[in-house]
């Protein structure tokens, strides 16, 4: 008989039961092979077509520290991290303790049963199951039988939730794929599980899964992935990186998808060249010299090394050369939490550089935007000749998102303003940094062009239109001028932000990047649950344009939602609309952990009776 | 120019003249040891008739750094930051294997500042000519002692440098450098010789020059000096050059009297004896002979140490043929059908 079946009978008619809406912690040691067991568990429920969404919080080390795994199912489709934890999994003793007195009441709590987890509260529904134990049967090998145990977890969560065994094999089956031995083994574990539950345990809590169909056609992908992809079909042909946590896999998954599609079978030769360099130093010095010579080139890295790249950046920007920096965000100052999320660089990245330097900033904020501007960073880098920063984050760009499949790019390459051999022939003259369009975009050439007028002189010294070494005020002053011009010209090429209205509203909610999927639920918490309404608008670049001046004028109050401490883009914000400064607000959310819609909803609330407040005494 | 005129201006195997290899007027101080080397550097260019659109010149920053703006005015120049050419070469060569690259700095620029980045461009086998003008002073910062200045020496204000020097040459060879030399400003003959070497070189060839600071460094107690240099100066052989588009000479000379080395692009160097034996092929002995000159206050040139054997970078990466910088759309960006494949791997 089948838990489910069990809990129809024996359970009374008080618990209703909460159907595909919950959110499983798995807590685990780190480096004890949970991933797949994680990932296998969070497939089986996509498979089952809820909507779902898998968050790793790890330690900033390789083995044996804690680390949880929060899988969030929503049928509402809700991807955003969700904080209360409904169904934990303890099996690392290490924080078992911890983690079952963080729970609320009613919570379920799956867990090795020598941890003995049930002495500790009565208010929770406790399912002990012997996981080591079981999973000795099956395997000797102690090493192993650690990775196996985990998979015994998924078999017992599975019949304790109502996951078909069939969903949880076909996942092993995707996951594992050609390893035929670990397979088996694996089907064998997680069989064992749900047997053991089947066997032993009695259904007492409301949490269920059921079949849905809102994952056809779905792909759960991570925004590294999905920015190396992004970067792979704009044609990038250098990449250049220091491996930096968390920026490290869309690197790597860069690579994979280079070595699989860009090696030539028959002569072996790759049209793409990967260099690790020595720091993020040299990684920007080598993606630059690529831009120069003409080649779609990048680099991915993270705080630290956004740091180190700030003066290359500068001249980048000042030399007029393409590139594409992927920063990853992690939480810093300093070294900072490696591990832990943030939007900690936004002020950084734009100014990065000493001298008045600004830059192209795209932020995307999902998968698809992660994919395609990680395609179109490389157009405006050509096109805009500078470097372009791509600002996602470790949530967007660790964790495991639920999207459409991405679009085919099918616009054509923009390699932008570069003049050949034969036009330079025809046009009998050339000057580096003239502005011939009144667009602020000079023409390049490439170095290897065969003709007498190709030649100029790159450097970040001061220089007039030919390129030429130049310490005059107005030859300075001229070139400042234009690059603000060239700024002033990619604001119509930039992702514009994306804004809802609602009529009759009067307040506004601004947010960026990671924060959007917490801030849309957010929103629909505040309109059912305290009948707030407001405007939203997510901006998706940086510089600000036009309707983003517009949407702060048409609000009397805007909130400002980020994670970091200080309120950046509020803070940017208001420098660059004074005259609107006042009605900005800051919310704030910077401990590391990925944003919450709760949270979110807390302090607009909050913020909201405070101004209310004050308006009625004064 | 009438066509007599014309004809009368003598031109290399590509039909340029010399003044088709010239740069900008120099804006170094007269007397320059630098000037001297772009003089050297022209020359070898021209000489070797190399095409001019194909060369990339990089510098970082500094006296030395600023001198590719007065050399080879018909290529592409890029001054990079402090310390950070070979990083930016290192691209540049990577998008475009065509490139001839060749790269200028200076003692503070390389032996400070960019130490870090000079050893890895090594460590990869760059392809580019690496011309360190080396002066043991930061001359546009008005006279600081740099890495490589002599300990015990003197500035013109009195100030000693007590700590040792870095010899980079012995540093290059470390780094598995596959042709080194060391020169100076004052002999180019040598000068010459040696960077035509180098262009034929696969890899990183690094030339180390002793190229006086007349401003800063050239007083009576400099070990950076051209009185010093002169004073000092030995030949570990003289060099002859003989391009691949010639005939190498009959040697004339006695076994162990002269060794010819074979250079990458099919062109040669013929290295005759002057003083003691000495075999560049071998970096026991290159290294032996540089601890010894250090130690007895020896100015050894010449070419130390050469490998032909050495594997570049870009035969590494295994790179296509054409320059990646120039690969059409239809190679770079992979077709609807990859991205499908992609995406159900994801479902």
């Amino acid at each position: 008989m089948k838990v489910a079946e069990l809990e129809s009978k024996e359970v009374s008619g008080e618990i209703s039961d909460i159907v595909n809406d919950f959110s499983i912690q798995v807590a685990t040691v780190n480096g004890s092979g949970s991933q797949s067991s994680n990932n296998v568990l969070m497939k089986s429920i996509f498979h089952m077509g809820i909507p779902v969404s898998g968050k790793n919080l790890f330690p900033s080390n390789i083995a044996g520290l804690p680390t949880w795994f929060t899988i969030r199912a929503s049928r509402a489709g809700f991807v955003a991290r969700k904080k209360e934890i409904d169904v934990l999994v303890a099996m690392n003793g290490q924080t078992a303790n911890e983690d079952v007195m963080q729970l609320d009441p009613d919570r379920v709590v799956v867990y090795e049963e020598k941890l003995r987890l049930a002495e500790l509260r009565d208010d929770l529904v406790y399912y002990p199951v012997p996981f080591n134990d079981l999973a000795q049967e099956i395997v000797e090998d102690s090493r192993l039988r650690r990775l196996v145990a985990n998979m015994v977890y998924v078999g017992s969560v599975a019949e304790i939730l109502s996951i078909p065994l069939t969903k949880v094999e076909e996942a092993i089956e995707d996951w594992f794929s050609t390893k035929k031995r670990a397979v088996e083994l694996n089907i064998e574990a997680a069989r064992l599980g749900a047997k053991y539950v089947r066997g032993n345990l009695i259904k007492k809590d409301p949490f269920r899964l059921e079949p849905m169909d809102r994952t056809n056609g779905k792909i759960i992908i991570d925004g590294n992935s999905a920015s190396a992809l992004g970067s792979f079909f704009a044609g990038v042909s250098v990449m250049t990186w220091y491996p930096i946590t968390p920026s490290s896999s869309l690197a790597e998954k860069l690579i994979e998808v280079l070595n699989r599609y860009r090696i030539d079978p028959e002569t072996g030769e790759a049209s793409f060249a990967i260099v690790q360099a020595e720091d993020e130093l040299a990684a920007l010095g080598v993606a630059l010299g690529a831009g120069w010579a003409g080649a779609r080139s990048m680099t991915a890295t993270s705080g630290p090394g956004i740091s180190l790249m700030a003066e290359f950046a500068g001249f980048g920007y000042f030399a007029e050369i393409p590139c594409v920096i992927f920063d990853v965000q992690r939480i810093g100052p300093s070294t900072g939490l490696p591990t832990r999320t943030s939007q900690g660089d936004i002020l950084s990245l734009y100014f990065l550089s000493h001298g008045d330097t600004k830059h192209i900033v795209l932020i995307p904020g999902d998968m698809k935007e992660c994919f395609e501007m990680g395609y179109q960073a490389f157009d405006l880098a050509e096109r805009f000749q500078q470097p372009v920063i791509v600002a996602t984050d470790l949530d967007l760009g660790m964790n495991n998102w639920m999207a459409d499949p991405f679009n085919y790019p099918e616009t054509p390459l923009d390699r932008g303003k570069v003049l050949t051999a034969e036009e330079l022939e025809r046009i009998g003259e050339f000057a580096r940094y003239k502005d011939l369009e009144g667009d602020g975009i000079p023409y390049r050439t490439l170095p290897n062009t065969e003709n007498p007028l190709a030649a100029y002189f790159t450097r970040g010294s001061g220089h007039d239109e030919k390129a030429a070494y130049s310490e005059r005020p107005d030859d300075y002053q001229k070139q400042m001028d234009r690059l603000l011009q060239k700024l002033e010209t990619a604001k119509q090429h930039i992702p514009q932000p994306i804004v809802r209205t609602v009529e009759g509203v009067t307040r506004g909610i601004i947010a960026y990047g990671s924060s959007h999927p917490a801030v849309e639920e957010s929103l629909i918490q505040l309109r059912n649950e305290y009948a707030i309404e407001f405007h939203y608008l997510r901006i998706r670049a940086l510089p600000f344009t036009a309707p983003l001046e517009a949407f702060l004028g048409s609000c009397q109050r805007v909130y400002v939602v980020e994670q970091n401490r200080d309120g950046q883009m509020a803070d940017l914000l208001r420098m660059e609309f004074a005259e609107q400064a006042g009605k900005i607000r800051k919310i704030r959310h910077y401990d590391g952990l990925p944003i919450d819609a709760r949270f979110i909803t807390d302090q607009v609330v909050e913020q909201e009776l405070t101004k209310k407040n004050d308006e009625e005494q004064s | 120019m009438t066509e007599v005129e014309k004809r009368k201006v003598k031109t290399n195997r590509i039909g340029l003249s010399m003044v088709d290899y010239k740069g900008a007027p120099s804006t170094l101080c007269a007397g320059c040891g630098h000037d001297a080397v772009s003089s050297q550097i022209v020359k070898a260019f021209y000489e070797m008739g190399v095409d001019p659109y194909r060369v990339v010149k990089m510098s970082g920053i500094g006296c030395s750094s600023k001198t590719p703006a007065y050399f080879l005015g018909k290529s592409h120049g890029f001054n990079s930051v402090h310390g950070r050419m070979p990083s930016v070469a290192t691209g540049a060569v990577v998008a475009n294997r065509k490139l001839i690259c060749i790269g200028v700095s200076g003692d503070g620029d390389t032996a400070s500042i960019g130490l870090g980045q000079f050893c890895h461009m090594l460590r990869r086998n760059i392809p580019m000519v690496y011309v360190l003008e080396n002066n043991g002073v930061y001359g546009l910062t008005k006279g600081q002692f740099s890495a490589t200045a002599d300990m015990g020496a003197r500035l013109k204000g009195g100030s000693i440098n007590e700590l040792p020097p870095i010899d980079m040459c012995k540093l290059a060879i470390e780094m598995g450098c596959s042709y080194v030399g060391r020169s100076f400003a004052a002999d180019p003959k040598q000068v010459v010789s040696l960077l035509k070497g180098a262009l034929s070189h696969r890899g990183t060839a690094v030339l180390d020059i002793l190229s006086p600071c007349v401003t800063f460094n050239d007083h009576e107690a400099s070990t950076k000096s051209y009185r010093w240099g002169k004073e000092h100066e030995e030949l570990l052989h003289s060099i002859d050059f003989v391009p691949h588009f010639d005939q190498l000479p009959e040697t004339e000379y006695d076994e162990g009297e002269s060794r010819d080395v074979e250079l990458h692009d099919g062109s040669w160097l013929r290295l005759r004896k002057v003083g003691k034996d000495y075999d560049p092929t071998s970096n026991a002995q290159a290294f032996k002979m540089l601890r010894e000159t250090r130690e007895a206050h020896e100015f050894l040139t010449g070419l130390i140490y050469i490998d032909e054997g050495a594997e570049g970078f870009i035969e590494r990466l295994k790179l296509v043929k054409e320059p990646l910088a120039t690969l059409p759309e239809q190679v770079i960006k992979p077709g609807p059908e990859i991205l499908e494949e992609l995406m159900k791997e994801m479902m």
